[in-house]
This record gives structure tokens, C-alpha cells and sequence, in this order.
């Protein structure tokens, strides 16, 4: 599509390409960090009283700056390209104000849970579950709504929802394989279990997303199947499908060697699975760009004015690599398996 | 009935920006406060102001989240629900909301953690620092945000072309014209709503027999803020009218209550303003004082409603105001009643403890009315003389949102109610004999200030 990319040596040209890159690390940076907090939400009911307070214990420190990515990345939608922002969030109106209600309940839950009386702990452990999955499955529905391109027939719908249904199963298989390495004993035996069944589904959606990108849009075909494209694109399923062996393999035999008290490679399945939603990411991205709004809306299309991405562009050029290192000292601090939350 | 999307969406953004805005009104002022007991803690080494922010971090973590939350809402209605406003104004409203995200939001999140949960993991200088970075964080956000609120009420800096705001001067348009006073004026009224917070709070915990030295340090901790900062805020607050009668003189009319401009415009103390006969029914006024408070002479000049082009709904902004300055007004007397009583080496009395906490929370009813008598006063604009309301509406069906307002209406709801009650448990918590128990951390060497804590 070369017709659709402008000079990139003016500012109209590179600064929303600039800003397409850092919207992406931001809603990926999004996905992989509060995918851990929300699957360990979703699989909180599995746990017996003391897990529960050790899962939330794992997530405990990090939760409000994971979050603080999705309104970086909202943020960008918002700030560089105003017109997208607009059409997407109101086409998207009902399943954003469900994932809002969803993060709501979670963010808060988290606090009241111990700070209520404890006759209400159990309920607001309902509540931390049911935000955590309300939040995951609209966060794949709106997926699988931007993929289908906002037809809104009953077919897309459907597909949305499994959508929804698969990137939660991504989201558990992010907070198990999370659980492997912040939990010990029991939990994280059974941790394992529940990435094990995690993973299959979540291969399913993958599966799914790469097989009805395609067939909705014309041009992704012939990005992805053409002769001259396939010889360049062919590694990307590829490496997924080597990660998802790796992960499989690993947690195959992780039960034997924790039981032998070696702990060698219990990080592996977070990382592989980290590296999965990297993957799928990329194809993504990859299959609409330049497209906001498949097929509609370029990023050029609906960037703001240059002259007011250039003063976010340096700021954000500098205080991305700052935040970036106080994130990192902020795990740091926590490093190591969870421990009960203490105020003091 | 045929839901209106525009009513609606103004409905649910009200309802939406009420609940966030009392969040932030908490942390913005108790973060300064946490560490002002933590320096106290470090000085002094008195076990009382430990108590006092083992109880106050978790008042904190818990406002924190529920503004956290609420406020990722907002962000995203505006372009659910407003797109129109990011079409006009958005290469404005963009950076400094981008920069209110990069510069605070990441900050204060960040060392949240190590703040809240951090103590045994980091030494006390790194825990002191975090304390700092959150409370600065918070204090960041809240000048971007006032920077963009103000700016939506006194443009400055930008020209339109084609009907699409564009910066021209970014010094011009962070600090315009409404800016400082309201920056001033909202900090104040976060002091104003944690002072009678901490004061309502300890004064419950004492009058259920809760008498520790930390319940009296904090509560004249409280009264002594509520005293020191009720007088500046009046002051601050009649500077910003001022301001506001140069900027925007149709809502100090609405304020006022004044139709016909006059000299010599009297205060009207009571009235119930009618918009469709333009007078005040039943009103009690004293003549002049409008124009001395606004033109320091009794026979100074105000323009009335009835010369304007457009003014906002009047009633609303009249009332709103009025209950805005009774809560300063009561605060006022509460806080020097106690501080006399404080001065004089004892406690206030029984009666004294009721009232106070009675209004614990009546910082929010003062940051409410204070909110609305602002905002409602710039309607019917959205952008003063650049964006009316009406025109940033999105095309939303009227169905949608009013689905969406009722399931936000009953969750904000549920989280008020768990929110008082949540914070009344919390201060009876921190009275109660296991509590007590659980604190031996406080009396053992591993808090002496400086030294890092070996696992404790």
C-alpha cells in the first residue's frame, strides 16, 4: 500500500507513524502486565482462603501502574488521533463501558476485601472474579470487534465473543504461569494445571484470529499470501507455534523437577507466553496497518496537528525510558515469591 | 419517553466526574499528610504519629483506588460520549492530558506500591522518598488537569482555523487567565475536605472511647489545618470571584442571583431565582454587598443576566453556591471552636465531637457545590466562546447511554455507601484491642529512623 503512506521525512509523515509505535508498546505493554493481574482475578475462585491472599498478594504492588498503561494507550488514541478516537470508542460503547465496569469492581475490590468488615471479604472476592473476567472477555470482544471491522452483524458478534472468551483464556494462562513463579507448593503445582488448560484455548484463538483476519479483508490476504509476502511473513506462525512446544513441554515436566525442589525453568511458561501475546500482536499489527479502523482510517487520516504531537513527542521521548526504569525498580522491590501484603 | 442522548450524556459525565472528583480531593491533601506524620515519625521517633499513618495509608490506598478507578472512566468517555470535544479542542486538551498521564499517573501508581506495601522491602529513606513521589504525583496530576479544566473556562493561547482549536502560545495556555485561582482554590479545599476528615474521623474514634495518643494527634492535627486553612480559602475563593467577574461575569450574575445590572447590586442571602419571570421570589438581600464584595464599593457597577447573550441555568449555579459557602462558613466556626478549646489545654467536648463528626465528610458537600457552581456556570459552553455543549455530543444512541447511566449510577452507588462505611470501620479497627496486638513492629528497634529493616 504504498499509495497510503506520505513522505515520512516531514512531520505530518513521521510523527503518527512515532505515535502508531508507542500506542503499540503501550497497549502491549498493557496486555502482558495487567493480563497477569486479571488472569490471576480470573482464577481466584480456585483458590482456598490463604491462596487467595497470597494470589492478590502477587498482583498486590503492581496492579494501578499496569493499569496506568491502558490510559497511556487510550491516552495516544486520544491525543494523536482525535477522529479514530471518536469512531472506535463509539462504536465500541456498550463493551468499553462493560470492561469499565469490570476494571471498576476489580480496582476496588482489591482494597475492600480487606478493609470492609470480613463478613463482606467473600463478596468482594466475587467481585474481584467477576471484574477481573468481565474486563478480559470485553477487552476481546472490542478485538474482535475492530478485526470484523465494526460490521455488527450476528456473526461478528459471535465471533467477538469467542474472541472475548479466548483472550481471557490468554489472560489465565498469563496469571498461571505468573502464579508458577511468584507461588510455592500446592498453588503453584496446581498452577501448572491451570496453564495447561489455558494454553489449548488459547492457541484456539489465536488459530481463530489468524484464520478470520484474512477472510474479512481482502488486503490482509494479500499481505499475508501473496508470493512475495509469504517468504517474509512465514516466521511469525512459525515462532508461535515453536513457543507454544516450548510451553507445552515445559509444563509438562515442571510438576517432576518441583517435586525434586528444583526450581530450574519455572519461569519459562511466563516468558513464552509473554512472548505469544508478542507474536500475535505483531501479526496484528502487521495485518491493519496503516489502518485505525480497518480498511477506513489511516493513522495519517486521523492525526492531530503536528505541532501539538511534537511537544508530547519530546516529552514522552524523554519520560518513557524514566517510567520504564521506575517500573523496573518498582518489580525489583517485589522480586521473589509473594508474601502476605503488609501495611507496615 | 424519548431518552435524549445529549441530557443523558451530560447526566452520566456529571454523575461520573462528582464520584471521581471526591477521590482525588482525599489523596491530593492526605499524601502531603502522610508524610508530614512520617517526617514527625522520623524527627521525634513517637510511636503516636506511627499509629496515626498505619490508620491514614490505608484511608489512602482505599481513595486511591476508588479515584484510580473512576478516573480511567472519564478518560475514556471522552470519547465515548464527547467526541466532538477532541475534534475542536483536542491538539489542547491532548498534551496536557498526555502529559498528566506520563509526568503523574505513572509516578504516583509506580511507588504506590512501594508506599503502601514496601515498608519491610525498601529502607525508611526509599520508603520516605515514595511517600514523596506519590504525594508529588498526585499533586502533578492535579495541576495538569486544573490546567485543562481552567483553560476550558478562559481560553488562551490558541487560534481556530476551520473551526479546530490550534495551540499558539503553550505558556498562555497552561497558565490562563482562571488558572492560579483555581489551582489555589481546589488545593485549599483538598486540605479543607482532609482536615475534617482526620478531625470527624478521631473525633468518632474518641467518642467511642478510642482515646490513644494518636486519636488526639490527629484530631489536632486536623482541627489545627481545618483553622489555619478555612481563612485562607475564603480569602483565595473571593480572589477567584474576582477573576471569574473579569473572565466570565455571566456566571457571577448566575452566582448572584442578579438580573438587571445595577449599581449599588444587593446580596441576596435567600431567594428562589425563576428563570421565566427573571427575579428572585421570596428573596432577603442586603443592599450593596454584592457590589462591595465584587467591586470593593458599595455602589460599584454588575451586570445582570438579562445582558447577556447567554447565561448558564441560574437556579442550580445560585443554590450551589450558597451551599458552598454555608460549608465554609460552618467549617469556619468548627475548626476555631476546637482550636480555642485546644488553646485552652484541653479537648473539645462532647457536643463539639458530635459536630465534628457529623462533618467528616462535609469537605465533599463544600468540593461539590463549589464543582458545580463552576462548571454548571460555564454552561451553556463547553469551551467558553469556542465549543457549546450541544455540539460535542456524540452519536451514541439515547438507549446505550441510558443503559450505561443506570448500571454507573448503581455501582457508584454501592461504592459510596462501601467507601463511609469502609473508613468508619477502619478508624474503630484501629482502636480495638488486636490491633494493639498486632503492632509490635512499632516498639521494636527495627523502626529507628535510617536504619534498613532485616526482614522484620
Amino acid at each position: 500500500m504504498p499509495e497510503l503512506i506520505p513522505d515520512l521525512s516531514t512531520q505530518e509523515g513521521w510523527l503518527p507513524l512515532a505515535f502508531m509505535v508507542m500506542m503499540g508498546i503501550a497497549i502491549l505493554a498493557y496486555v502482558i502486565l495487567d493480563g497477569f493481574d486479571l488472569g490471576v482475578g480470573m482464577l481466584l475462585p480456585l483458590g482456598n482462603p490463604d491462596e487467595k491472599d497470597l494470589m492478590i498478594a502477587s498482583i498486590g504492588p503492581f496492579w494501578d501502574a499496569n493499569e496506568t498503561w491502558l490510559v497511556l494507550g487510550v491516552g495516544i488514541l486520544l491525543v494523536a488521533f482525535p477522529t479514530a478516537h471518536g469512531i472506535i470508542l463509539g462504536e465500541l460503547y456498550l463493551p468499553i463501558a462493560m470492561m469499565l465496569i469490570g476494571l471498576t469492581l476489580r480496582g476496588v475490590a482489591f482494597d475492600f476485601r480487606v478493609k470492609a468488615r470480613d463478613k463482606f471479604k467473600e463478596t468482594w472476592n466475587r467481585a474481584f472474579f467477576a471484574g477481573s473476567t468481565l474486563a478480559a472477555i470485553s477487552q476481546g470482544y472490542m478485538l474482535g470487534q475492530v478485526i470484523t471491522g465494526f460490521v455488527g452483524d450476528l456473526p461478528s458478534l459471535l465471533f467477538s465473543l469467542f474472541i472475548g472468551i479466548c483472550l481471557a483464556s490468554g489472560y489465565a494462562l498469563l496469571g498461571a504461569t505468573w502464579l508458577i513463579i511468584k507461588a510455592t507448593d500446592d498453588l503453584q503445582m496446581r498452577s501448572i494445571r491451570w496453564a495447561q488448560n489455558s494454553i489449548v484455548m488459547m492457541a484456539v484463538g489465536i488459530a481463530s484470529v489468524s484464520v478470520v483476519t484474512p477472510l474479512v479483508s481482502n488486503r490482509v490476504f494479500h499481505k499475508w499470501f501473496d508470493i512475495g509476502n509469504l517468504l517474509m511473513v512465514w516466521p511469525v506462525p512459525v515462532a508461535t507455534l515453536a513457543t507454544i512446544a516450548i510451553a507445552w513441554r515445559t509444563l509438562k515436566r515442571l510438576p517432576v523437577r518441583l517435586a525434586d525442589d528444583n526450581h530450574y525453568g519455572d519461569w519459562v511458561p511466563f516468558v513464552c507466553t509473554c512472548g505469544l501475546f508478542l507474536l500475535s500482536f505483531h501479526g496484528l499489527a502487521y495485518s491493519l496497518f496503516p489502518y485505525l479502523v480497518v480498511d477506513r482510517v489511516t493513522i495519517w487520516d486521523a492525526a492531530a496537528a503536528p505541532e501539538s504531537l511534537l511537544i508530547i513527542f519530546f516529552g514522552a521521548a524523554f519520560v518513557l525510558p524514566v517510567i520504564i526504569g521506575y517500573s523496573i525498580f518498582a518489580y525489583r522491590v517485589f522480586w521473589g515469591k509473594a508474601t502476605p501484603l503488609e501495611y507496615y | 419517553m424519548n431518552a435524549d442522548p445529549l441530557l443523558l450524556s451530560r447526566i452520566q459525565f456529571a454523575a461520573n466526574i462528582s464520584f471521581h472528583i471526591l477521590f482525588p480531593m482525599i489523596t491530593l491533601a492526605l499524601g502531603w499528610l502522610l508524610l508530614f506524620f512520617k517526617l514527625r515519625f522520623n524527627a521525634t521517633g513517637d510511636d503516636k504519629w506511627m499509629n496515626a499513618y498505619r490508620l491514614w495509608v490505608k484511608v489512602f490506598a482505599l481513595s486511591f483506588a476508588l479515584g484510580v478507578v473512576s478516573g480511567i472512566t472519564m478518560s475514556f468517555q471522552f470519547g465515548t460520549n464527547w467526541p466532538g470535544y477532541m475534534e475542536t479542542v483536542g491538539n489542547i486538551a491532548g498534551p496536557l492530558l498526555g502529559y498528566e498521564v506520563l509526568t503523574a499517573f505513572f509516578l504516583e501508581a509506580s511507588f504506590l506500591g512501594i508506599m503502601l506495601f514496601g515498608f519491610k522491602k525498601v529502607s525508611n529513606r526509599v520508603h520516605t522518598l515514595a511517600t514523596v513521589l506519590v504525594a508529588g504525583g498526585t499533586t502533578l496530576s492535579v495541576f495538569w488537569i486544573l490546567a485543562l479544566v481552567s483553560w476550558m473556562h478562559t481560553p488562551a493561547g490558541f487560534e481556530m482555523r476551520d473551526g479546530v482549536a490550534y495551540a499558539t502560545d503553550w505558556m498562555a495556555i497552561i497558565f490562563n487567565p482562571s488558572f492560579p485561582y483555581r489551582l489555589i482554590h481546589t488545593t485549599l479545599a483538598s486540605f479543607l475536605t482532609v482536615a475534617f476528615l482526620m478531625s470527624g474521623l478521631s473525633a468518632f474514634r474518641w467518642l467511642r472511647h478510642d482515646r490513644t495518643p494518636a486519636v488526639t494527634a490527629t484530631l489536632r492535627t486536623g482541627l489545627i489545618l481545618g483553622a489555619i486553612i478555612t481563612p485562607l480559602q475564603i480569602l483565595a475563593g473571593d480572589l477567584h470571584g474576582l477573576n471569574t467577574k473579569e473572565h466570565q461575569p455571566a456566571k457571577v450574575a448566575a452566582m448572584e442571583g442578579l438580573w438587571e445590572t445595577q449599581e449599588g447590586a444587593p446580596l441576596v442571602l435567600f431567594g428562589i431565582p425563576d428563570e421565566d419571570a427573571r427575579t428572585n421570589n421570596y428573596a432577603v438581600e442586603i443592599p450593596g454587598l454584592a457590589s462591595w464584595i465584587l467591586t470593593h464599593d458599595f455602589n460599584g457597577e454588575l451586570t445582570g443576566l438579562n445582558d447577556f447573550e447567554s447565561h448558564p441555568p441560574v437556579a442550580p449555579v445560585f443554590w450551589a453556591f450558597r451551599v458552598m459557602v454555608a460549608t465554609g462558613l460552618a467549617m469556619l466556626v468548627a475548626a476555631w471552636w476546637g482550636v480555642i478549646k485546644l488553646r485552652r489545654g484541653g479537648l473539645p467536648g462532647v457536643w463539639l465531637m458530635r459536630i465534628l463528626t457529623a462533618m467528616t465528610f462535609s469537605g465533599w458537600v463544600g468540593v461539590l457545590s463549589g464543582w458545580y457552581t463552576t462548571e454548571i456556570g460555564r454552561q451553556p459552553y463547553l469551551v467558553s466562546g469556542v465549543l457549546k455543549t450541544a455540539d460535542a455530543v456524540g452519536p451514541v444512541s439515547g438507549g446505550a447511554v441510558a443503559v450505561t447511566l443506570t448500571l454507573y449510577l448503581i455501582l457508584y452507588t454501592i461504592l459510596i455507601g462501601a467507601y463511609i462505611s469502609a473508613v468508619f470501620y477502619l478508624a474503630l479497627k484501629a482502636g480495638s484491642p488486636e490491633a494493639k496486638r498486632a503492632e509490635p513492629a512499632a516498639h521494636g528497634p527495627a523502626l529507628i529512623p535510617g536504619v534498613r529493616l532485616e526482614n522484620a
